[in-house]
This record gives C-alpha cells, sequence and structure tokens, in this order.
C-alpha cells in the first residue's frame, strides 16, 4: 500500500474518531430532560444532587458507554463473520446468535429465576454460541458445504426455532413477559452501568483478539486453500474467529439485548470507505459500529417522545433497506 | 410406465397420470386424518367416547356432548385442519418454486408480516382505556393485509429482470427481520395486556376460533387448494429450474406470480385464523416428499393431509396434556419441527 492512500486512512478514521465522541457528548445532553454541556461538566467536578445532574450521572452517561461498546462490538462481529463466511449478508442479527441468546436469557429468567448480571451475561454467550455453532453445522452439511445462501437459510431457520421457543415461554409465564419484552426488543435505555462493567472484560477480550488476528483475516479472506498453502492454520484460525464473534455479540446481547442489522451495515460502509485491508477495516468498522449505534439511540429518543422507541427498532429500519440493496445486487460483488 | 394410470377426457384437453402408489398413501393419510379427527373431538374437559363421537355428528348424544363438541371443538379442529392443509400446500409450492428445501412462508417474511399487522391493528385501535374501538372480527382482515403487503414487497422488491428464488428468499429474510421489529415496537409502545395477548397470536393457538371464522376459512382455503392442485404441473416444470422450464415454454415469470399469490393466500388466511403456527409449511412437503417423491402431482395432496395431522396434533396436546393451561399449538409444531428440520439437512446430500 502506498502511503498516500495510509494518510488518507488514516484521515478516514480521525474524523470517524471525532464523530464518535461528538455522538457521545450529544447523547449526554440531548433528550427528553435538557441539560448543556456546562451542565455535564459540572456533574462531575462539582456534583450537587440536582435533578439534571443526577441523570446526566445515572442515565445518560451510562447509556453513552453502553451504545458505544455495543455499537463497536456487534460492527467488529460483522466484519469477522462475513470474511469467515464469505457472505455479505452475514450478521449476528441474521446468523440467528441474537436469537440463542434471547432465549437463553428468557429461560433462565423463566425457569431458574436468574438475576444476577453476571450470570445473565453466561447465559448469553452460552445462547449465542449454541446458535452460532448450529447455524454453522447446519449450514455446512452437504455436499457444497458452506455456500452462503445455505448459511444465510439455516440461520433464518434457527432464528425462527429460537424466537418460538421464546415466544413459547413468555405466552405460558406472563410475568416475565412485562420483565422482559423491553429487553428483548433490543434496547439501552434504563440499563445501568454496571452491566457494562460486567460485560466490559469479555468485549474487551474481543475487541484485543480482534486486532491481532487482523493480518491473518487477510490471508482467509483470499480463501481456505490459499490460507492453508500459506502455512496458517485454517482450523484454529476460524476457532478463534468463532470464539471472537461469540465473545462480542454474546457479551453485547447480554447488556443490550438483540439489536440487528449494525452487523450488516457497518462492514459494508466501512469497506466502501477504506477497501478491504482487514487492519484498517476492523477499527473503522468498530468505530463506525459505535457512532451509529449511538445516533440511532438519539434518534430513538425523539420519534414518539415522551415515550422511547427500542434502539434495535430502529436500527433494523435503518439496516432494512440496506439489507435489500445487497441483497439485489447479489453475493459476487460483496 | 407401470404403477401409473392415464386419465383422458374431452378429446385429451384434460389428461393426467394417477400414481397408484401415491394413491394408496394418500387414502391411508385421509384415513389417519379422520381418526385423529374423531378422537380429538373426543378429548379435552369433557371426555366423549369416540364411538359417541360418531353418533353425536349424525345427530344423537346427549345435549351436553352437543354443546361442547359443537359450539367448542368442532370449529377448532376444523380450523386445525384447514390451516395445517393450507400452510402445508403453501409451504410445497413455494420449496417447488424457489428449488430449495428450506424455503416456507415463515423464511420468506409473509408470516412475520400478518403478526405485525395484527399488533399494529390491535395498537391502532385501542383507545385510552385500552379496549378496542372496532370489532375484533376484523382482526384476520388485517392479519390477510398484512401477509399480502408482505408478499407483494418482497415479490416487487426481488425483481430485476425477473424474480430469482434466491433474491426472492434473501429478501424475504430481511423483510421478516423488519417486520418483527415493527411487532417489537408496537408491543413496547402498547399497553402490556396488549402485548401478551398479541404474543399468545403471534406463537399460533387455535383457542378462540369460532364457527364465523370457519366460515371463511373453509370456502377460501378450498378453493385456493383446487387452484393450487390444477398448477401443480407448472410447479413441477418451475422446480426444474429456469432455464429448463423456459425451454419447455413455459412461461416462467407469470406462473411464478400466480403460484406465489395462491400461497399468499393460503398462508394469508391460515395465519389469519390461527397466528403463526410455525415450521407446518416447512415439515409437511419434507414428510411428503419422503412418502411420494417428488411429483407434485401427488405431492401436494399429500402433503396437505399431512398438514392437517399436524396441526390437528399440535392443537390436541397443546389443550390436553398441560390442563389447566392450554399451550399454543405453535409450540408444538415448532418443537417437532426445528429437530425434524435439523436432521434433513444433515441427511440431505445436496443443498
Amino acid at each position: 500500500m502506498d502511503k498516500i492512500l495510509n494518510s488518507k486512512r488514516i484521515i478516514i478514521i480521525v474524523i470517524v474518531t471525532i464523530a464518535l465522541i461528538l455522538l457521545m457528548g450529544m447523547s449526554i445532553i440531548l433528550g427528553y430532560t435538557d441539560t448543556s454541556m456546562m451542565l455535564t461538566y459540572e456533574a462531575f467536578t462539582s456534583f450537587d444532587g440536582s435533578n439534571e445532574h443526577l441523570i446526566i450521572q445515572t442515565v445518560r452517561l451510562p447509556r453513552a458507554l453502553i451504545a458505544a461498546g455495543v455499537g463497536t462490538s456487534l460492527a467488529i462481529a460483522g466484519v469477522y463473520m462475513q470474511t469467515l463466511t464469505k457472505n455479505p449478508l452475514a450478521s449476528p442479527g441474521i446468523f440467528g446468535v441474537n436469537a440463542g441468546a434471547s432465549f437463553a436469557v428468557v429461560c433462565a429468567i423463566s425457569f431458574f429465576n436468574v438475576s444476577s448480571l453476571s450470570a445473565f451475561t453466561w447465559v448469553s454467550f452460552l445462547g449465542a454460541a449454541v446458535a452460532a455453532l448450529a447455524v454453522y453445522v447446519v449450514g455446512g452439511v452437504g455436499r457444497q458445504g458452506l455456500t452462503p445462501m445455505k448459511i444465510t437459510l439455516a440461520g433464518a431457520a434457527i432464528t425462527a426455532l429460537f424466537s418460538s421457543f421464546t415466544q413459547g415461554i413468555l405466552v405460558t409465564n406472563e410475568a416475565a413477559l412485562d420483565e422482559v419484552l423491553f429487553w428483548l426488543s433490543g434496547s439501552i435505555q434504563g440499563r445501568k452501568l454496571e452491566m457494562l462493567v460486567t460485560v466490559f472484560p469479555y468485549l474487551l477480550i474481543g475487541w484485543l483478539l480482534a486486532l491481532v488476528m487482523t493480518p491473518m483475516m487477510n490471508v482467509l479472506a483470499m480463501g481456505d486453500d490459499v490460507a492453508k498453502g500459506l502455512g496458517l492454520k485454517v482450523g484454529l484460525l476460524k476457532l478463534t474467529v468463532g470464539l471472537i464473534v461469540i465473545l462480542l455479540a454474546g457479551g453485547s446481547v447480554a447488556v443490550a439485548g438483540p439489536i440487528g442489522f449494525i452487523g450488516i451495515v457497518i462492514p459494508h460502509i466501512a469497506r466502501s470507505l477504506i477497501g478491504t485491508d482487514h487492519r484498517w477495516l476492523v477499527p473503522l468498522a468498530g468505530l463506525l459500529g459505535g457512532a451509529l449505534l449511538l445516533a440511532a439511540d438519539i434518534g430513538a429518543r425523539y420519534i414518539v417522545m415522551p415515550q422511547e422507541v427500542p434502539v434495535g427498532v430502529m436500527t433494523a429500519f435503518i439496516g432494512t433497506p440496506f439489507f435489500i440493496y445487497i441483497a439485489r445486487k447479489g453475493f459476487n460483488k460483496g | 410406465m407401470r404403477g401409473y394410470r392415464s386419465i383422458r377426457i374431452g378429446k385429451d384437453k384434460i389428461s393426467l397420470l394417477l400414481d397408484k402408489n401415491a394413491l394408496v398413501k394418500l387414502m391411508f393419510l385421509v384415513m389417519i386424518t379422520l381418526v385423529i379427527f374423531i378422537i380429538s373431538i373426543g378429548l379435552g374437559q369433557v371426555k366423549v367416547h369416540p364411538f359417541t363421537v360418531i353418533s353425536l355428528l349424525f345427530g344423537g348424544g346427549t345435549e351436553l356432548d352437543q354443546l361442547v363438541v359443537y359450539q367448542l371443538r368442532l370449529p377448532r379442529i376444523f380450523a386445525a385442519m384447514l390451516v395445517g392443509m393450507g400452510l402445508a400446500v403453501a409451504g410445497g409450492i413455494l420449496q417447488g418454486m424457489i428449488r430449495n428445501h428450506l424455503a416456507a412462508p415463515d423464511t420468506i417474511g409473509v408470516t412475520a408480516g400478518a403478526g405485525m399487522a395484527v399488533v399494529a391493528f390491535l395498537w391502532l385501535f385501542s383507545d385510552e382505556k385500552y379496549s378496542l374501538i372496532v370489532s375484533i372480527k376484523w382482526l384476520p382482515v388485517a392479519a390477510f393485509v398484512g401477509a399480502s403487503i408482505v408478499a407483494f414487497a418482497v415479490y416487487f422488491l426481488s425483481w430485476k429482470d425477473g424474480v430469482t428464488p434466491i433474491r426472492l428468499v434473501l429478501i424475504g429474510i430481511g423483510i421478516s427481520a423488519l417486520m418483527q421489529a415493527g411487532t417489537t415496537m408496537f408491543m413496547v409502545l402498547g399497553p402490556i395486556y396488549m402485548a401478551s395477548q398479541a404474543n399468545i397470536w403471534i406463537t399460533g393457538s387455535l383457542n378462540s376460533v369460532t364457527w364465523e371464522e370457519v366460515n371463511v376459512l373453509f370456502p377460501v382455503t378450498v378453493v385456493l387448494l383446487i387452484l393450487a392442485f390444477i398448477s401443480s404441473r407448472h410447479v413441477n416444470v418451475q422446480a426444474l429450474g429456469e432455464d429448463i422450464a423456459t425451454g419447455v415454454g413455459s412461461p416462467v415469470q407469470r406462473h411464478r406470480f400466480i403460484l406465489l399469490m395462491i400461497s399468499t393466500g393460503l398462508v394469508g388466511t391460515a395465519v389469519a385464523v390461527a397466528g403463526g403456527i410455525g415450521f407446518v409449511g416447512l415439515m409437511a412437503p419434507h414428510m411428503a416428499r419422503k412418502l411420494v417423491g417428488s411429483s407434485f402431482g401427488s405431492l401436494l395432496p399429500v402433503s396437505a393431509f399431512i398438514g392437517a395431522i399436524l396441526v390437528m396434533l399440535a392443537d390436541l396436546i397443546g389443550r390436553t396434556l398441560f390442563l389447566p393451561s392450554i399451550v399454543p399449538a405453535g409450540v408444538f409444531t415448532a418443537t417437532l419441527g426445528a429437530p425434524y428440520f435439523i436432521y434433513l439437512l444433515m441427511k440431505t446430500k445436496t443443498g
């Protein structure tokens, strides 16, 4: 890669980083209760116990941090899934990972009365892992192996399976429905900071692993045979990618519930901005993912004020047209 | 051809091949359907002996038995049968047309569209005290409209010099996700009682079916089923793939559209009455294929009866095994359908 291109890439990364920081600031300031920059600053330097200060410290700040963290994780998970399956439509939502984690959490709430946050996280990881594995295995059987078409359909079927189980449980247990409905729709409203703190270590491991793996992903993207020929342990590599996806997607679902489409939209935008080199692609996708989820969350506060639209619904509204566009374009270009 | 008999009527204007083997199996399935029909009329909180059931159907029996059977059980069992048939045939058509065994009304988003329409309906037509301002009878209409809109949307969004099956499925999956998002949005915005009501409906249940609904369901389903059986030869051609279908002189796109409309109609009416009973459209055609092979002339009728049996059994289990709580039939079809589906995938050698 020549230098000019790299400097252009650095500029893009810097711009997106600034946008991310700005959006975080807006996410703290904007909303039903009016606050300002000054007020935010005071809330942390000279906390006086007023309503606005309380809201900033206990509601707005956690929300902004969670949006950024979850968005970043989902976007990176999306990039890795798309490279692993060579499917431009791959993402945690479409592949049943979200549905699996939701099912596991609903099970835990209604059958085992689980309410501790760390248990939530583990259960969610488990569900995500089971669903991801199921889709991968189901999509990979047969003579042709993992065709993009088959794995997408397998994902849709596994999603349908898990969501009808979830609904079945909720139908027989109305109290649980009340408790988990908002979580199920994918929302980062009213989440406490401890939730993020519980999950954060896993997300961080996922991010770091993802960054370390980028050179190898470049090789894997050239195809299994080439990667093998160049001396990579493809099986081990794929397993690690699977682990990253489960850490990031499972962790995100544990905090925010199933939020779809970030994992599809962001990798494509990032690729068109910066190219397919994973060393650049992964960081940019992470930053963009955080920014998009922050923006979607800010939008969610204004659409039906004073009520809020779950942010998972917002991302679906943004993402579906994009999904259709990619599906129409076909698999070959990606 | 041994095992086949050809029938020609009216100077060869109408001619068809009867597969004797399939005919025997079809008769067998009809028998099973009848037996389940009679048994499931008898079972429930008030038990009625099968022989009494038969005499009841011909006008005998006590008044209490009459009431239970005619007012409570018969409509829902009829509905279960028709819904099962509709979903199964719709699934069979879609699988033939899309040439993929994983295609089904659930995967291309038609069911999700109907679900969203129902939730939107409940939300739009409730007043501040959360009671409906229009008759609940309009609910099935809303479901049907939702299913049709989604089917059309998926079809037209997939259009790019014609519709390819792959695009149809992918766009269906996308639209399906959008519909689910819409459904959760309305559920979150609305009151919690509505969410639980809508949730039962989305899971698929035959609990509140009355004769009124059966009276609508019956003629529509029967007409569409007949249309489907007549068009089964077109499905056969479609299943060969676009190139061959064009080569043998079939107007591929037009037939594709007609077939899509028939299956949407079937799904729409079924979903309107019973909600999103999943996996029947996926399972039944597969089972039928195992029994009679993949010629759609025999496949569609056979899968219709398998579908009927599946939904009737799911409903029977749901309302008898877990008394006093009644579990929606959709939960059982999913429990049965998903493992079956995975087993099928494991066994299928070709994609």
